[in-house]
């Protein structure tokens, strides 16, 4: 585990009104799932889930054809597909059209690919104006700070804080009302959208036998951001796909329910091309760009493939008790939580945060959350073994392996062990330290006694039956 | 002819709770099985295989099917062990289609202490008597990769004297997680924490578990907060009367 790791995490742990704030918001969010979901609410859960599953698999085995038929799709109805390698193609994409059309001013609608890609920094860097018009994406970006949670980006600010940010970059004092400060940010944010030459949006589903890139949302910023401006570019990975309309059935229960706990969210959005003759609202001009950015690396591995079925609905990150308690930023990157163990190693290497994958009880309530049953345990351990051996750690285990192959052996190493931990043992480990690097019962007992190690095993009791 | 079943008492209680493995042993026998402890058992291997080891892992996965392979049932007093061996063998052996096999029949016979008295013996009161008021801690593993929510709990609701309170949040985990308890002692530290503080909300005088691991963790944060709290393994509580 690297030092930033370990200090993130430390950091947070110590931070009382933070852990208050994450473990609130996680809980409610949670709660609220679990009314949607119950088995009296929502009879059919199981049955969707395995459905949503199967329709992952299928589409991302065989996503040539559903890519291919969704870009002949989108430009049927008159847009342009972009397929993009990676951060820097989709970056020249957006420059080099925001340069050919006079453009300065982009809205955005909330998008974790967009963050993935450093695209607002990118944007930035060439004089582009991009404004995040989601509540909680436009905070975080007034207080410059990235998303903490993939659905509750501001999870981690309480009103107070907000406040706080406001005073700061708006020079507005002492704003505390949750709803003033939503209408705060609404003025801001409308004479945005009308300025504004570009609209990016990120994309829930990209429906294959339509062409419809299909948006979720609870504030009606990202219908805005994809209508007002004269062009509308949503930036995807290309695993969003799915095939037919029709399946929407499936992913739309689960995804506002295993989100937020709502039903369906309040704005679902089919966008499919341009403004046609007759349509009162809508862009000129409609681009798709398809990000690939690693996820075709990702599909070369049978049992790691199914990292590429989320939703992004975030519950499991709600579940989790390791996110719990250390947060989204203590992560290595944009991406947060049981999903963001598995996904990051992936994309970065395991290099990235080499601690990453150890950082889990390996408890499951992700995966019994997953609305797309996505096994994160089980890429977990792959991604372990993997993982860069400690060459100490591996002797300790090819020790360890011998011994429980040779029971005599082992009967032996575990007196001695005992004697060790024995009482008098543990005071001494506790009473040298640095002197005596005993790792693991060191680290033990820096936060919880240990048993003393009993007369006799089990083994010794049973013989003298 | 009584029936036969052998124990599994993995390493942790072999070498840190003996108790447990006598318990387990007593309720079993006072039901009228055979009991056989087969002596060249040491562990099930999932320290290595959940710290990536695949390699360690299966070599003493190989050690665990020589001993166990002829044995008709095995009962084992932890649903994380029984889960390494139900769930994780087979993907061990995947590049081994034999001894997957092996793995696989293995596998059908072993049983996580409560379900094996529920499903396979099919008794739900053993006759067992404990005054005091208890919660129960579901172990991860017991819950989510083997299901078992309601086996300790049916035989709790028939131990005379024992009041049950639910633990709330009661799905959580207490942190344990075999080597992550070290390599991030600090964190796992704090969810055991939170654990002993919902055990503190409950007023239970005793946490009882399927598992001796988590057990280990609970007692551990009791104990480090000066609680006089216990922990017992059901198999502590059924054997009492
Ligand atoms: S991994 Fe599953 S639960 Fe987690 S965000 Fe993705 S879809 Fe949701």
């Amino acid at each position: 585990m690297s030092l930033e790791f370990d200090s993130k995490i430390h950091k947070t742990l110590a931070d009382a009104r933070l852990q208050q704030a994450i473990y609130t918001a996680t809980g409610r969010f949670k709660d609220a799932r679990l009314k949607v979901v119950a088995q009296d609410v929502l009879p059919e859960y199981q049955e969707l889930r395995a459905q949503a599953n199967a329709l992952k698999k299928h589409t991302i085995d065989h996503l040539d054809h559903y890519l291919e038929q969704f870009q002949s799709q989108v430009e049927a109805h008159g847009g342009k597909v972009v397929f993009c390698q990676d951060a820097a193609a989709v970056a020249d994409f957006v420059l080099t059209l925001a340069k050919e059309r006079g453009a300065r001013l982009i809205v955005k609608s909330k998008s974790m690919t967009t963050e993935e890609i450093d695209l607002n920094e990118r944007l930035e860097h060439h004089g582009l104006e991009a404004v995040e018009t989601d509540f909680g994406e436009y905070i975080l970006q007034l207080a410059r700070e990235r998303p903490y949670h993939i659905v509750a980006p501001a999870l981690h600010k309480t009103r107070y804080d907000v406040a706080e940010i406001f005073e700061q970059r708006l020079h507005i004092a002492n704003e505390t009302v949750i709803e003033k400060q939503a209408a705060i940010a609404r003025a801001a944010l409308r004479e945005k959208f009308l300025a504004a030459d570009i609209g990016i949006s990120g994309a829930n589903f990209l429906v294959a036998d339509s062409g419809a890139v299909v948006i979720v949302e609870n504030e009606g910023n990202a219908r805005l951001a994809t209508s007002a401006p004269r062009t509308h570019i949503a930036i995807a990975g290309i695993e969003k796909l799915i095939p037919r309309a029709q399946d929407l059935a499936t992913f739309l229960k689960l995804l506002a329910r295993s989100a937020t706990g709502q039903p369906l969210s309040v704005y679902t959005s089919f966008l499919s091309g341009p403004r046609r003759e007759g349509e009162i609202d809508g862009p000129d001009e409609f681009y798709v760009v398809l990000l690939d950015n690693g996820r075709t690396r990702l599909l070369e591995n049978p049992a790691r493939r199914q990292s590429l079925y989320c939703i992004r609905c975030g519950a499991c990150l709600n579940a989790c008790p390791v996110y719990r308690k250390i947060g989204g930023h203590s992560f290595p990157w944009v991406y947060s939580g049981p999903i963001g163990a598995i996904l990051t190693p992936q994309f970065m290497g395991a290099a990235h945060e080499p601690g990453l994958p150890f950082a889990s009880s390996l408890c499951g309530a992700c995966a019994e959350v997953c609305p797309v049953k996505i096994d994160i345990p089980k890429v977990l351990l792959e991604l372990r073994a993997d993982a860069p051996h400690n060459r100490w750690e591996s002797l300790a285990f090819r020790v360890f392996a011998w011994l429980m192959r040779h029971p005599r052996a082992y009967e032996l190493a575990g007196r001695v062990a005992a004697s060790l931990v024995s009482s008098e043992g543990v005071r001494w480990i506790r009473s040298a330290p640095g002197l005596l690097n005993f790792g693991p019962i060191r680290a033990w007992l820096a936060e919880r006694d240990l048993p003393p190690p009993p007369a006799h095993t089990f083994r010794e009791l049973w013989r003298r039956r | 002819m009584a029936r036969r079943v052998s124990l599994f008492v993995t390493c942790i209680v072999d070498q840190l709770f003996p108790q447990i493995g006598m318990a387990m042993a007593e309720v079993l026998e006072r039901l009228g099985f055979a009991v056989a402890f087969p002596q060249a058992q040491t562990c099930c291997g999932q320290p290595a295989f959940n710290s990536g080891y695949r390699q360690e892992a299966r070599q003493v996965a190989r050690h665990f099917l020589e001993v166990f392979e002829n044995c008709e049932s095995i009962v084992v007093p932890s649903g994380s062990c029984t889960s390494m061996v139900v769930h994780h063998y087979a993907e061990l052996f995947a590049d081994e289609p034999r001894t997957r096999s092996r793995a696989v029949s293995l596998a059908a016979r072993v049983h996580e202490f409560s379900s094996f008295l529920t499903e396979v013996a099919g008794v739900e009161d053993v006759g067992a008597r404990f005054e005091d008021v208890v919660t129960f801690h579901d172990g991860c593993h017991a819950l989510r990769e083997l299901g078992i929510r309601s086996a300790p709990r049916r035989l709790l609701a028939n131990v005379r004297g024992l009041e049950l309170r639910e633990l709330e949040p009661r799905e959580e985990c207490c942190g344990f997680g075999g080597t992550f308890s070290v390599k991030f002692g600090e964190l796992s530290g704090a969810m055991a924490r939170g654990k002993a503080e919902a055990i503190i909300q409950t007023g239970a005088k005793t946490v009882v578990s399927l598992d001796p691991s988590c057990l280990m963790q609970i007692q551990g944060a009791l104990s480090r907060a000066g609680l006089s709290i216990r922990t017992l393994h059901l198999a502590e509580v059924l054997a009492s009367r």
